[in-house]
């Protein structure tokens, strides 16, 4: 139960129940799509990408509380940010949840830090990952949807 | 020593002699823990689990008899083959089909439909011809059957399902038709459970001589098959859903069409002889298994089904009817649950969605819990779409599963609802 309670903490819950930037963006410059085969979320990530700042990013689609959650707090915490920034977001949230024992990078991470627990459900990683990889599928021009597998 | 009280308990009647504490006991996988909770095996419709008798028979194998078939003058490679040979014989009688020739070793259903769609297809399919299937078909009946018509310039034609997940028959007749050329349909539905009627679905497709294939994935370890019964020109299932290994599984074909009907793959064992003129192909069943096959398997599946016969196909399916009934009333008893799938006729398959609540997470709720169910579109993704859903939790039930194990289904589901609120 506990490390359940870890995965679903009251975060999660709550941004899988009312998702931060949800919807398409208008006057959106950077756009992709996401596809998890396995448990068949979805997602469309949109940015507006001005001098190389992300100055606004929504996203629409349908998943799991893991998903949609990771969808909503990475649209909240990359607003704003550079490219260069986002990649390095990226990389952290990742490490943190493949790199075992990682504290390091979720002190970094800081509201994102929320995923740790989803380390302990190898099955769960990708729904995490996937709104991450579609952004960059998006900041990299790539109109192929990506795919977890 | 049998005793005249063993003599009278076999025979009194099927219920009362069903004892599922020890039939347990012979499978040893379900008597573990996960998360620290007794193990819940409720993924039945994806694989079965083994008894002992089946792990058993694999070690033996492997240990003393271990050879090539076919293909020895030696004593191992003799017994081999005697052992191969007598599991097609134990294959012929758990489908009650009138030859062991008729049995063809395939890897599992999924090979067994893409050698029919590959030497039946590419034979009498031609371009405008049309191929049968239905909404509720695993994809494994579904893109064999796309790539043969986009081969040949066929077209496939579908089956349309009511709301309860039972295919419309009058539709069915609407789509039979001078182009057919063949109906490729599911014996029971992996996603929703439903079983279709295909005795009747074949009659009316023999009337316009049109051959059936049937999928029986899922039908195999649930119910009593008898391929003369239903008249079907093809059967298909695989071992390891019904208690038997992975990588095995059977295609059972009407004579008169695995006669006419080209080999699927060249190789060893599948030849009479071969010169670079010409190569002449082996009789049936040897002419669809080139190559060394799957002894191991083989005879694993042949003790499998024994197991199976020795239990009985109808008090299984009885027993699993009862535990259906009650899983069906503590789904409904659960908060905001829905089944998706309630056919009248329906065996083994629970698939259920919770209301604001994505399948996956609901698996992993009830993986916590020690019950192991699927949760995803079940390799289904026409039947998600038609109902509307993006997955499904599934719970499929085998013959050892108990009402313990599905109150402890409910349980879980209440636990779900208490995380997500
Ligand atoms: C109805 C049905 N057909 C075919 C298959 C494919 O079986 P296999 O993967 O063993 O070839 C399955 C397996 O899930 C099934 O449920």
């Amino acid at each position: 139960m506990s490390e359940l309670r870890e995965l679903y903490q009251q975060v999660i819950l709550d941004h899988n129940r009312k998702p931060r930037n949800f919807g398409k963006l208008d006057g959106a410059n950077r756009t992709a799509e996401g596809y998890n085969p396995l448990c068949g979320d979805q997602v469309r990530v949109y940015l507006d990408i001005e001098a190389g700042v992300i100055r606004d990013i929504r996203f629409e689609g349908s998943g799991c509380a893991i998903s949609k959650a990771a969808a909503s707090m990475m649209t909240a915490s990359l607003k704003g940010k550079t490219i260069g920034e986002a990649d390095q977001l990226f990389g952290r949230f990742h490490d943190m949840l493949t790199a075992a024992g990682n504290g390091g990078a979720a002190a970094e991470l800081g509201k994102l830090a929320v995923f740790s627990g989803v380390c302990e459900f190898p099955s769960r990683i990708k729904c995490a990952t996937l709104p991450w990889h579609t952004v960059r599928a998006a900041l990299a021009g790539k109109d192929e949807p990506v795919s977890t597998e | 020593m049998i005793t005249a009280r063993d003599a009278r308990a076999a025979a009194a009647p099927a219920a009362a002699l069903w004892d599922v504490e020890r039939i347990r006991k012979d499978f040893p996988a379900l008597h573990q823990r996960v998360h620290g909770k007794p193990l819940v095996y409720l993924d039945n419709a994806a694989t079965s689990q083994k008894p002992q008798a089946v792990i058993d028979a694999l070690v033996a194998y492997y240990s003393l008899e271990n050879s090539n078939v076919h293909r020895g003058v030696h004593l191992l490679s003799e017994k081999a083959t005697q052992a191969y040979e007598e599991a097609r014989v134990r294959v012929q009688r758990f489908l009650n089909a009138a030859e062991a020739r008729e049995i063809v070793f395939v890897r599992g259903a999924t090979e067994g439909i893409n050698l029919v769609a590959a030497s039946y297809g590419r034979t009498w399919i031609g371009a405008g011809d049309e191929v049968i299937i239905s909404t509720i078909e695993h994809h494994s009946n579904i893109v064999p059957w796309q790539l043969l018509c986009e081969e040949r310039g066929a077209l496939l034609r579908v089956i349309p399902v009511d709301d309860a997940g039972e295919l419309l028959l009058d539709e069915y007749a609407r789509l039979l038709g001078a182009r057919t050329k063949l109906v490729a349909v599911s014996h029971i539905s992996n996603a929703l459970g439903t079983v279709n009627p295909v005795k009747r679905m074949i009659e009316m497709a023999h009337r316009q001589g049109v051959p059936v294939l049937v999928d029986g994935a899922q039908a195999a370890p649930h119910l009593r098959v008898d391929v003369r019964e239903l008249d079907c020109d093809f059967y298909v299932f695989s071992g390891h859903k019904a208690l038997g290994p992975t990588g095995i599984g059977v295609l059972y074909g009407r004579a008169e069409w695995l006669e006419r009907m080209p080999p699927y793959q060249g190789g060893g064992d599948m030849i009479a002889s071969v010169t670079f003129e010409k190569t002449t192909y082996n009789a049936l069943p040897y002419k669809f298994e080139a190559g060394t096959p799957h002894i191991a398997g083989v005879i694993g599946l042949g003790v499998a089904l024994d197991y199976l016969s020795g239990l009985g196909l109808d008090r299984v399916a009885a027993h699993e009817r009862e535990l259906l009934t009650y899983g069906t009333a503590t789904l409904q008893a659960a908060p905001g649950v829905r089944i998706i799938g309630t056919a009248r006729d329906k065996a083994s398959v629970l698939s259920f969605i919770v209301d604001g609540v994505h399948a996956h997470d609901v698996g992993t709720i009830l993986d916590h819990a020690g019950i192991a169910v699927r949760a995803g579109h079940h390799c289904a993704m026409p039947v998600m779409r038609r109902f509307g859903v993006p997955a499904t939790v599934r719970a499929s039930l085998a013959f050892y599963n108990t009402r313990e194990e599905l109150d402890a289904l409910g349980a879980g589901l209440r636990e779900v609802r208490e995380i997500f609120g």
